[in-house]
């Protein structure tokens, strides 16, 4: 490992006095348990990623001899729980949240670290639990992953497991919300006052108090599927004087500020990687700030928009309709704000940079479909279609998805204190965006077309946009293994990183790479804004 | 474009609301993609080696607040008129029941008619009223831009206009167990004269729309194999989504095993290329059992023999 002269151990040496398997297992250092979150998650995606390809495989209709259509309807639930639940929404937050934000406000550790590490271990847990019901009891669950009553109450799969799941993951999710919440009030460095705090701890911060509020929510929900399905309590199956549409109103009262649990995080690293490479400070640095808060706000209020065919009354439609246009205007804000950053700066074009960018457009395309939906009308015919499919993944995907690639791109060098390949990491581009592009563009035309979500078998008028979807999923995965192939291999091979390659001046460039165990040998005092380049870009 | 069909009065109030959209998100998309990448080319570090520090500028953020909100605000009223239009059935609609459950559609007309494909008449409204018996259920006709969700112990309710005659198909839009994307049916829309007589008729009175066409079978008119069997009157007889008719169906035939009748004696095979060039030429030869001995021997050329059994394969 590397050791410089005179300074302190990285964290990946000093594991606090404890060693072997316990100074992985048995830690509290918030970086450490950064990492465990991230090799779990990354392991857990390209599960998901496996399960993605081979539905699309069967979609080109040979494979139907190989997959049945139980199977093909327990692959997308599974598709589904393992993305969302192990993935996207533990997300940004529990690899670069656990990593980066004590550093960022000038803090050794999170507030409460054992709490954190137990986070983990709800989270390890959870996933177990949702592996274990794919294998026990009447098979994997096959309603997919918004387990819609009545039919989640009478499938003989084993549901009552995989919910039991999400919900030991939902403590995961309010401790680490818990965790974050804390930190930010109680151990900002001397001098960081809130608006000198980085924007990625105002998403942080407003991510964590939807985690906070809503998963408890969901948790209940989930906890009367299970009395449902065990001693049939009657809520929401409707033989029994139940109101299914109850358990849709519950289910998306998390299930949507839930998306933006997955995508605020996502939008905070955006916000610290663009002034890096700008060389300025970002623009409207309050703006953006207040516009997460907003998201988290209105966001919670939009939840029925994924209900506007199940037979609300037309005024709710109208409300909910309403307030969906509304939450669209922070996310275009930020866009707004995001772009004006590059205006007059000195920017150095890296991979972090161009993943970076590649999000805003992907996120742009994921919104405006987003818009289309919210729009009664247009709602009517694309709602549950593959549109839906689509512009699901162009803002989760593209969206927090490449933004957790630029995040990675941007603080791998400060994680592992070794640099990776940039040419490597280029190349895995290309694949990358054309691959994503032709995959989920498809996905919006065969929407468009009427093309059904969760369809096992499909008419013939969609083939070709299947068959264009497929081959993009190929070259998808292509850029996957290219992209995390060139990461491991830097992992272990890696040149020897700077502490600070990127020329940034927000805390974390200002400790060593790696970080010392308690990050700080001193805690710093803060005096000025958290993009404050004095050089302006110049060496 | 025949993906964009408007086939009832509502699809055109849809489509309206999503070309203004699509029209406002393609302006905004190449404006953005078009100001990063002429950002970062005018100021990257080699041109523009020392950035200013701009902090921000308050007339710009309430710019991009208010314009966005404005135009936010025209869609979303678009959007609700339009859709209040999509739901609001005229007073003098015929309503028909139509009750979904695992994995089929019914529907039921006023004067205690069933089918279980939805007979229309041209340009009169029709209002359904959906119900489920089992799960929920999601009743869509993506040419009418119409979508509704079929809940057990409700009844909602959606109604639509036909524009044009044809055959459309009705896709069950929420997932209900192991044949959900088996749970099809059509809209069939004939003029008001040949429902009527349906309609009105006893049990013998034909079914409308006999000569019309589904989606999935106008799309295969460009397929050569498609075209040849229509040519040779097969479809007359032989269907390709799995119906059976006089004859057997096409669907998933090819690799099935059959049971055929050679001379009266059961014999069971497989269908592979060799069988239906035999079946085509030869059809009294071996016959599917349970199907009269009907079928006519059908001449034709090796290279049109080869179009119709890859026309076949690709027929899962």
């Amino acid at each position: 490992m590397i050791v410089a002269e005179g300074r302190q151990p990285s964290y990946l040496e000093d594991a606090g006095g404890k060693t072997g398997l316990m100074a992985w297992l048995g830690t509290t250092d918030h970086k450490r348990i950064g990492l465990m979150y991230l090799y779990a998650m990354v392991a857990f995606f390209f599960v998901g990623v496996g399960i993605g390809l081979v539905m699309r495989l069967v979609q080109l209709t040979t494979f139907q001899k190989l997959i049945s259509a139980q199977t093909y309807n327990a692959l997308f639930t599974v598709h589904g729980v393992i993305m969302i639940f192990l993935f996207v929404i533990p997300g940004l937050p529990a690899v670069f949240g656990n990593f980066f934000l004590p550093i960022l406000v000038g803090a050794k550790d999170v507030f409460f670290p054992r709490l954190n590490l137990a986070s983990w271990y709800f989270f390890m847990a959870g996933a177990i639990l949702a592996v274990l019901s794919l294998f026990t009891g009447g098979g994997a669950p096959d309603t997919g992953w918004s387990f819609y009553a009545p039919f989640s109450i009478k499938t003989g799969t084993n549901v009552t497991l995989a919910v039991f799941a999400a919900f030991v993951l939902g403590f995961s999710s309010m401790l680490t919300g818990i965790n974050f919440i804390t930190t930010i009030h109680r151990m900002r460095a001397p001098g960081m006052t809130w608006f000198r705090m980085p924007l990625f701890c105002w998403a942080a911060y407003a991510t964590s108090w939807i985690q906070i509020l809503a998963t408890p929510i969901v948790a209940i929900t989930l906890v009367l599927v299970m009395l449902e399905r065990l001693v049939g309590i009657g809520i929401f199956d409707p033989a029994k004087g139940g109101d299914p549409v109850l358990y849709q109103h519950l289910f998306w009262i998390y299930s949507h500020p839930a998306v933006y649990i997955m995508i605020l995080p996502a939008m905070g690293a955006i916000s610290e990687i663009l002034p890096t490479y700008a060389k300025r400070p970002i623009f409207g640095y309050k703006a953006i700030a207040f516009s997460s808060l907003s998201i988290a706000g209105v966001g919670s209020l939009v939840w029925a928009h994924h209900m506007f065919t199940s037979g609300m009354s037309e005024f709710a439609n109208m409300i909910f309709s309403l307030l969906t246009m509304l939450v669209a205007i922070p996310s275009a804000i930020k866009v707004f704000n995001w772009v004006s950053t590059l205006y007059k700066g000195s920017i150095d074009v890296q991979p972090a940079l161009v993943y970076a960018l590649t999000f805003i457009f992907l996120f742009c395309i994921g919104g405006l479909t987003g818009v289309m939906n919210g729009a009664l009308a247009i709602d009517v015919h694309i709602h549950d279609t593959y549109f839906i499919v689509g512009h699901f993944h162009y803002v989760m995907f593209g969206g927090t998805g490449f933004a957790f690639f630029a995040a990675l791109l941007h603080w791998f060098p400060k994680m592992f204190g070794r640099m990776y390949s940039r040419k490597a990491v280029y190349a895995a581009w290309g694949p990358l965006f054309v691959g994503f592009n032709m995959l989920y563009f498809s996905m919006l035309v065969l929407g468009m077309m009427g093309m059904p979500r969760r369809y096992y078998l499909h008419l013939p008028q969609y083939h070709f946009g299947h068959q264009v979807a497929t081959v993009g999923s190929w070259l998808l995965a292509l850029g996957l293994l290219m992209f995390f192939g060139a990461l491991l291999w830097a992992i272990f091979k890696g040149e020897k990183a700077e502490d600070n390659p990127w020329g940034g001046v927000t805390l974390e460039w200002q400790v060593p790479s790696p970080p010392p165990l308690e990050n700080f040998e001193e805690i710093p005092t803060i005096e000025h804004g958290p993009y404050h380049f004095p050089q302006g870009g110049k060496a | 474009m025949e993906w964009m069909k408007q086939a009832s009065t509502s699809a055109a109030k849809s489509d309206a609301v999503f070309f203004y959209v699509f029209g406002l998100s393609v302006v905004f998309l190449i404006f953005i993609t078009a100001l990063m990448i002429w950002f970062v080319v005018r100021y990257n570090k080699t041109r523009h080696p020392q950035a200013e520090q701009i902090e921000g500028h308050t007339g710009l953020e309430i710019l991009w607040t208010v314009v966005p909100l404005v135009l936010f605000m025209t869609i979303f009223y678009y959007g609700w008129t339009n859709f209040d239009y999509m739901r609001q059935a005229p007073r003098d609609s015929m309503q028909v029941l139509v009750t979904a459950r695992q994995w089929s559609w019914t529907f039921k007309y006023p004067n205690g008619k069933q089918s279980d494909k939805l007979f229309a008449p041209l340009n009169k409204p029709m209002k359904l009223e959906v119900r489920s018996a089992d799960v929920v259920h999601g009743f869509a006709v993506a040419a009418f831009r119409l979508k509704i969700d079929a809940v057990p112990s409700r009844g909602n309710t959606t109604w639509f206009q036909a524009t044009q005659p044809g055959i459309y198909d009705i896709q069950c839009t929420v997932i209900c167990g192991v044949k959900h994307s088996e749970m099809l049916s059509h809209v069939v829309v004939v003029p008001e004269e040949e429902f009527k007589a349906w309609y009105f008729g006893d049990e013998r009175a034909p079914e409308p729309g006999k000569n019309l066409k589904t989606a999935a079978q106008a799309g295969h008119a460009s397929v050569p194999g498609y075209s040849r069997l229509q040519d040779k009157g097969c479809l007359a007889c032989h269907s390709t989504d799995g119906r059976p008719m006089v004859g057997p169906t096409f669907k998933g035939l090819f690799g099935k095993e059959e049971v055929v009748l050679v001379a009266g004696a059961p014999r069971t095979v497989t269908v592979d290329e060799a069988y239906l060039r035999d079946a085509i030429l030869r059809p009294r030869e071996a016959i599917v059992q349970g199907y009269p001995p009907a079928m006519p021997p059908v001449p034709m050329a090796p290279a049109e023999l080869a179009e119709v059994v890859d026309y076949l394969k690709t027929l899962k």
